[in-house]
Parts: structure tokens; sequence; C-alpha cells
């Protein structure tokens, strides 16, 4: 057989990085993005207020920012406001939201997918469910083609 | 609303010619077939057959009655009708990539292809050496352009491309037009000269329009959004997000209102309102045929249960829109971007369905077309 004597370093290049034509998107500040509150939204889950944690939770969303802890600890947050709503009251917090939040609400819901633990997924089925009738296919089309995400 | 089914592959692009009875279409591959209205049949009197890839784009440019067309293999030919046949003429338009669209300007002395090679080529037609030449507009395109539209004064360019923008553009060839006024735009007009760019994000922009007077410029997108700018408005941009699956057509029927059309099989209304920037959704276009619904047989119900688990004659998934699949152009019939009272849709399901205005807006009760 005959030996291979010449490096073969180069199958490893990665030849798109090197593409002089390559997209690259438009990097937007996103420093000061670091997720909802959490201590305001601790603070109203107590309290009972389950419309109010929604929206405090669906503020400031670390959708610029490249800093993965903050978009992790922002997912989290949101699940467990998720679950703590009771499954009558889901619509009625739906109706709550206007467009841009039913579409950010999407993007949480299909992040919340990716890593299921114990009950999230049923809840968050739920919660797809009543975010559907509200936005429709649109807001789905939204969450796959949305360069930057939650 | 009249309906035929031309064929059982999807209509690749269509146009028409000026008193709309004939209709050239390409069958999803690499010719061009040309029908003629007979009646109410539509029969075949030619075929163009001279592309080597599929053909994208058609445009017939009504006055001078030349077709144009652009393909996949990145050529576009010119064709006159000569002695009763089509012939073709080439074009040069050194491009490296498939051409994807191709649109002749209002005066019908020039053409803009859009390509894969991140470029558009404005072609004139050059006297002295009788032949068709080409200039390119390239910065700051980063991506396929997918649309294109002319503005009524016949150097503005619009462009949709898959880097999520849309643009105007100037296509002034000073060799065979005088300078143009200003316009709502912009007033100096080099040619490639970016006079509009929309705001990243969202997704690739499947189709623009100008309204008929050039200052309003609408777009669909592939995040379901159908968005709207105003010459001269900097900060007028209104998009509105659609429910619906992504729309890959738009026209202008009037000034203020827009029909678009997409994956989702039927023509959806969107009115604008200039003094609040606001757009609106204002119908669903199509009329759905009246169920029959009589009792259903016990036969019928255990038929259903066999085939599909269920005992009900129809699901929700059952298509009951005039095109059984996705609409992928509009054209505008009768009236103009002003006026309009026809349109036309082809779409993937082989078919084309011609539109009445009027008779959509007594059929739905709430639909008011501004």
């Amino acid at each position: 057989m005959s030996k291979n004597t010449v490096s073969d370093r180069f199958r490893k290049v990665d030849v798109d990085e090197y593409d002089e034509n390559k997209f690259v998107d438009e990097e937007d500040g996103g420093e000061n993005q670091g997720g909802p509150d959490e201590a305001e939204v601790d603070g109203l889950l107590r309290q009972g207020n389950m419309n109010g944690a929604l929206h405090a939770v669906l503020k400031n969303p670390p959708i610029n920012t490249k800093n993965q802890n903050a978009k992790e600890r922002a997912e989290l947050l949101v699940v467990k406001v998720l679950s703590s709503f009771k499954s009558s009251d889901i619509e009625k917090a739906m109706g709550s939201l206007d467009k841009a939040g039913v579409d950010l609400l999407m993007k949480y819901i299909y992040r919340g997918f990716e890593k299921p633990s114990d009950n999230s997924s049923a809840v968050l089925l739920q919660w797809h469910e009543k975010a559907l009738a509200v936005g429709g296919v649109g807001s789905i089309v939204r969450v796959l083609t949305a360069r930057k995400t939650v | 609303m009249a309906y035929h089914s031309f064929l059982l592959e999807p209509i690749s692009c269509h146009a028409w010619n000026k008193d709309r009875s004939q209709i050239a279409l390409c069958p999803n591959n690499h010719e061009v077939h040309i029908y003629k209205k007979d009646g109410t049949k539509w029969t075949k009197i030619h075929e163009l057959k001279e592309h080597n890839g599929q053909v994208t784009g058609i445009d017939w440019a009504t006055d001078s009655n030349r077709i144009v067309t652009c393909g996949a293999d990145r050529n576009a030919y010119v064709w006159t009708l000569k002695e009763g046949t089509w012939k073709p003429t080439l074009v040069i338009l050194r491009i490296n990539r498939a051409a994807r669209c191709v649109k002749w300007s209002p005066k019908e002395n020039k053409f803009a292809v859009g390509s894969g090679s991140r470029l558009i080529s404005i072609c004139y037609f050059e006297q002295e050496n009788d032949w068709w030449v080409c200039k390119h507009i390239k910065k700051p395109i980063r991506s396929t352009i997918l649309s294109l539209d002319w503005h009524p004064n016949n150097v503005l360019l619009a462009a949709g491309s898959c880097d999520f923008k849309c643009r105007v553009f100037s296509a002034y060839i000073k060799e065979v037009e005088e300078k143009p006024g200003p316009t709502p735009w912009g007033s100096k007009m080099p040619f490639g000269e970016l006079l509009f760019e929309s705001g990243g994000g969202g997704g690739w922009v499947h189709s623009v329009c100008f309204s008929h007077s050039g200052n309003r410029l609408a777009w669909t997108s592939h995040d379901s959004t159908v968005s709207v700018a105003e010459g001269g408005k900097t900060g007028m941009l209104t998009s509105l997000s659609s429910e619906t699956l992504p729309l890959l057509c738009v026209t202008f029927i009037t000034e203020n209102s827009l029909v678009a059309a997409g994956h989702d099989c039927y023509p959806v209304l969107f009115v604008y309102d200039g003094a609040k920037g606001g757009l609106t959704f204002g119908g669903k276009l199509d009329v759905p045929k009246q169920a029959a619904q009589k009792g259903i047989s016990a036969r019928e119900r255990f038929q259903n249960l066999d085939r599909r688990a269920s005992e009900s004659q129809s699901t929700d998934k059952d298509l009951n829109t005039l095109h059984k699949n996705s609409i992928s152009q509009i054209s505008v019939l009768e009236g103009g971007r002003n006026q309009c009272t026809k349109f036309c849709t082809t779409g993937m399901d082989g078919g084309m369905g011609v539109w009445d205005v009027k008779t959509l807006e007594s059929a739905m009760k709430n639909l008011k077309i501004v």
C-alpha cells in the first residue's frame, strides 16, 4: 500500500471562513441586553400577579447579545412563569399581549422545546396552541426566519 | 372569477400581450409556450425554444411587442415577431449564476435582469453595434436578487433580494434617455446610486411593486410580512406581520390597496393609509365554494371511517381555494395599478386564475377597495 507522505491537514480547513463573499449579519449593539429582570419577575410571581409576571418576563429580550448565559437565564425564567399559569388563564393572558409580544412568546416557546425538562413540554404545548390561535402560522414563520433568536 | 388549468406542472412565470389575448408562460422547463385565447379555450400557438436551463423570468413589452426571457442558463434573449415566428437575440449578461427575474422598463428601451450573481444587469440596445449591452449594479447587494420593479419615470428600479433588504437604485443610462427630474425618492440619480434601503432582519424579499404614481413601494418578505415605504418620508416604513404563510407576489390595485398572494394559495387584500401610515389586512379574496352539505349516508360514513379514521366528509386540510398550490406570480390585466379591475394569478398547480375586482367586492360583504 502506498503511504501518504504529504500532510492532509488541508482537508480540515473551513473553506467558508475564507470566502470573501460570505454573508455576515450586521452587528447590532447587544451588550446592554441582560434579559428580563429576575427580581421583578419573582416578585410578581410571589404576589400572584400572573399577567404582570408574563409582561415583565417578556421585556428586554436578549435578542442581540452574544452572551449565551443571558439567553439561557432568560429562557429558564420564561418557562418558570409559563409553568405557573393555570390552564384556564392562558387564553386571557394571550389576549393581553400585542403582536410583537405574541411573536416574542413564540420564540421563547420554541427555544423551550429545544431543552425539555420534567413538565416543560406539556406546558409549552398548551401555550403553543393558544399562541397559534392568536398569532397564526405567520408567527411560527417568523420564529423560523428570525436571524437574531432569543 | 375564471380558472384555467394549463398544465400539471408549476407555471414558472408568465407575461401577457397588449390586448390580453395571448399569454406567454414557462411550463417549468427550458421552453416558453405562447397560448392564444379562443373564446373560453386556450390554444398553444408558439413554442420558444432557445434556453438551456429553466426559464425563470418572462416579460412582454406591450407597445413594441417584444418578449424578453431570462433563464437558469445565465442568458437572456429578446424575442421579436418576424413573419409569424418569434426570433431570439442573445443578450450577454456577463453573470456567472442563474438569472432570476427580468422586467422591461416602462418606455421599453431597456430591461433589468436580477440574478444569483448578486448583481442587477441593466441592458439597453446599442444602435452602432446592433446588439444589446449591459451595465451592472453591484454595490451593496449581498445576495441573489429575487424580484424587480421599475418606477414610472423609467429610471428608478426597486430590487428585492435574499439579503433581507428591499432597495431602490437608479438605472439611468445616458445613452438612451434624458436626465430625469427629481422624485420623492431623491434628486441626484447617477447610475447605480442607492436611493432607498429597507432595514435588515426579516426574511428574503420575494416581491416588490411600485404604486402607479411611483411614490409608494410595497414588498413582501419571507417572514410573513408586507411592508410599504413612501418616497421622501424616510421614517415612514410600515410593516404588517400577517398571520398567513409567506406571500410570494404583490401588486398595487389602487394607490391605497395591495393584493398579495403566496403559499396560502389565495390572494389577500391589504389597505394602506397614507395619512396615518398604517397597513391593515383587508380580507381574504377567495370565495369558497358552497359545500353541498346534504346528510351523509351510512355507507359514506363507513367509507370515511375506513379511509380517514373519521366520520366527517371533509377536514380542514382540504383546500377550498381556487388555486390548489402556492401562487407564485400576480399580474394586473385591466385598469393599471391605480384602477385595477382585473388581475391574474399563476401558481405551482399549473393553473391561471383571472379575478374580477368588482365581483370580489360584491361577494365579500366587508370588502372595501379604497
